[in-house]
């Protein structure tokens, strides 16, 4: 169909030193307009320093389905967290 | 004054691009390049603002919104390209591409200049020329060397508007006093360079570059097509009915 | 997951996400609502546009210019978030075109001064961001993220309106009165904007109980009432309703009942710019078929140049 053009999802980064973010998605036939379209759409208020454009169908996503096997089994294994550690009282730097 | 009519004929040529590209909003051929080419405008019209704050200054009188809304055909000095009709998508294109081309050159040079006020309004409109002539780079590309139809378009949208751009390299007195004294831009010193742009994108666009026949001339002098006035009537319509209203 | 199950995380204040299960009558009612926003951006435009070209001063000029813009991009927010839900942005325009989807009815009045650009923003877009800001909790998780970006760029447009319909009102004799006739000619259209009654509204029931709408078509109507009739006294203009006043005891503006005829006449293609609107689009998008073509074209090409 003459009309199809592909959904590019776009990540902006904000700022120099900061991680590229989700923003949305723009449609264009190539990389080229991708970027630009993004450029035009994303940024009108100076909110980009970086822009990264993937094609939609390239991000692969976990489904909801899966959630609890995925991420429960997280929740009890506290002692990756530094929280988790008794501490001598008075000792510091650590 | 020579600074003054300077400054005002690089103010119109934005002023009147701008405009024309305005038109475009809601019209677009997709939704993404309808808001691309806004922002092009908004570019421009910041631009055309820019200078006529300078002029507005030179004169020492009359204001900014003056300047752009109670002059007449005859007192307007922007390329005649700038005031052509907006047409099909590939006619705005290519005439986009050939002003951006030409601003890009001019600005890079202009941004030199020994007038600050013009150096300094020159390095702010060379980030957003390169843009532009980017962007439409990128679809004289893919209109040229789209479909069967898309080229035959757009080589009869350059054939048409290359008339047009004989008046970029023009020097008239005014730029010839101004380059001189270091303040502008020799224009005949970025044909080479501008020549260089076209005949690459062209290449790849798979078009062919228009022979230089008859070309037009006359905007220095404030000599147009008959396209202006009609902009110029709805463009000034309000403040020339009102006279005594402030918006 | 059931329909219980659904239902509950709704209730929890939980959003639903692309991927996750939802009833088919939820997503059909979102691709309704999310699409017919979408539409009512684009179509939008068109009103303001008309003035884009004749705005009195280089700065109200860009100003419109960057807020017609601003439309365009959240009708692109609003079909991507629509998108989500499995349906095409081709397929939305189609159905915009064949009269499938509908835009808000607000955008099938003409625009006919330049005192309109400033009831226009005003007035259509403060009624407009009333629903927004209540939006931005609405359950769907795209639509919701969409809505909250939308009002944080919105948020200067109501202030454009308002300054130009107060710049005329305090303006020469011929300015207020081309900002009290813009005041006569949008009043009630605006209000009516959101909607029909509750009792006469059959999705609201829901609309509401699934969290896609957060407060009533009159819940909503009347806090734009409330808010906007000390606007117009501060800029000496009268809201044309005779029975507009203050009640005490329900601490709202009471006020007049709508033209209900108008309303579903103008909502089934009898306004005086449906159709105007319409072609518009239709040949815009007609126009740039041409274009697209040539852009995948290149497109194709260029991957056939990568594999050989």
């Amino acid at each position: 169909m003459e009309d199809s053009t592909e959904v590019w999802e776009v990540f902006i980064q904000s700022k120099n030193g900061l991680a590229h973010k989700h923003v949305g998605n723009v449609h264009a036939t190539d990389k080229e307009l991708a970027l630009q379209n993004a450029r035009d759409l994303y940024t009108r208020r100076n909110e980009g320093s970086c822009i990264w454009v993937v094609k939609s169908k390239y991000i692969v996503s976990s489904e909801s389905e899966d959630g609890e096997a995925f991420f429960d089994p997280s929740n009890d294994k506290m002692y990756r967290h530094p929280t988790f550690y008794n501490m001598p009282d008075g000792a510091k730097h650590i | 004054m020579s600074l003054l009519d300077y400054t005002l004929r690089i103010a119109d040529s934005s002023l009147i691009s701008a405009q024309r590209l305005s038109e475009w909003c809601s019209k677009g051929p997709t939704l993404e390049e309808d808001i691309a080419i806004s922002n092009i405008s908004l570019d421009l019209f910041g631009q055309a603002n820019g200078f006529l704050e300078y002029v507005s200054e030179l004169d020492g009188n009359k204001t900014v919104d003056d300047f752009a809304f109670k002059r007449n055909e005859r007192e307007f000095f922007n390329f005649k390209i700038t005031e052509q009709p907006n047409g099909h998508f590939g006619d705005t294109i290519v005439k986009l591409f050939l002003t951006s081309a030409f601003n890009f050159l001019f600005y890079t040079k202009l941004s030199g200049s020994k007038n600050e006020k013009l150096s300094a309004l020159a390095a702010k409109s060379l980030k957003e020329v390169k843009y532009h002539l980017k962007h439409s780079r990128s679809w004289m590309v893919r209109l040229g060397d789209g479909t069967e139809e898309s080229n035959k378009k757009i080589q009869e949208s350059l054939n048409s508007l290359w008339q047009f751009t004989g008046e970029f390299f023009e020097m008239d007195k005014v730029d010839t006093e101004i380059s001189k004294s270091g303040l502008g831009v020799n224009n005949l010193s970025i044909k080479e360079d501008w020549n260089k742009i076209i005949n690459t994108t062209l290449s790849e666009s798979k078009l062919i570059r228009p022979k230089d026949g008859y070309m037009q001339t006359g905007s220095k002098r404030g000599i147009h097509t008959e396209h202006l006035g009609h902009l110029l009537s709805e463009m000034q319509y309000l403040p020339r009915a009102y006279p005594d209203a402030k918006w | 997951m059931s329909k219980e199950k659904f239902q509950e995380k709704i209730d929890a204040e939980k959003k639903i996400e692309p991927k996750d299960w939802m009833p088919e009558a939820y997503r059909k009612h979102l691709i309704r609502q999310i699409s017919q926003h979408a539409h009512s951006e684009i179509i939008g435009m068109q009103p303001e546009g008309n003035w884009i070209s004749r705005a009195p001063s280089l700065r109200a000029k860009m100003i419109l210019l960057a807020k017609v813009q601003d439309e365009a991009g959240h009708g692109l927010y609003l079909y991507s978030a629509c998108e989500t839900l499995g349906i095409s942005r081709q397929e939305l325009i189609q159905q915009l075109h064949e009269g499938k989807a509908k835009y808000s009815s607000i955008f099938n009045y003409p625009t006919l001064s330049w005192a309109d650009m400033g009831a226009v923003g005003w007035l259509v877009d403060g009624a407009a961001i009333v629903n927004q800001v209540s939006l931005q909790r609405t359950s769907y998780g795209p639509y919701s993220r969409g809505m909250v970006k939308i009002c944080k760029e919105e948020s200067f447009h109501q202030r454009q309106g308002y300054e130009i319909m107060s710049e005329m009102a305090n303006g020469t004799p011929e300015q207020k009165e081309m900002a009290q006739d813009a005041l006569n000619r949008f009043w009630w259209p605006s209000i009516m904007m959101f909607g029909p009654h509750d009792g006469d509204s059959p999705r609201t029931g829901n609309a509401m109980k699934w969290k896609i709408k957060r407060q009533t078509n009159d819940e909503l109507r009347q806090s734009f009432i409330d808010k906007t009739v000390h606007q117009a006294e501060i800029i000496g203009l009268t809201i044309p309703d005779p029975d507009l006043k203050w009640n005490e005891e329900r601490g709202h503006y009471d006020f007049g009942e709508m033209d209900w005829d108008e309303f579903w006449d103008v909502v089934n293609g009898n306004g005086p710019c449906n159709k105007q609107r319409l072609d518009h689009h239709k040949k815009a998008h007609d126009d740039g078929k041409w274009v697209r073509k040539a852009a995948k074209a290149y497109s194709d090409k260029q991957k056939n140049l990568v594999k050989n």
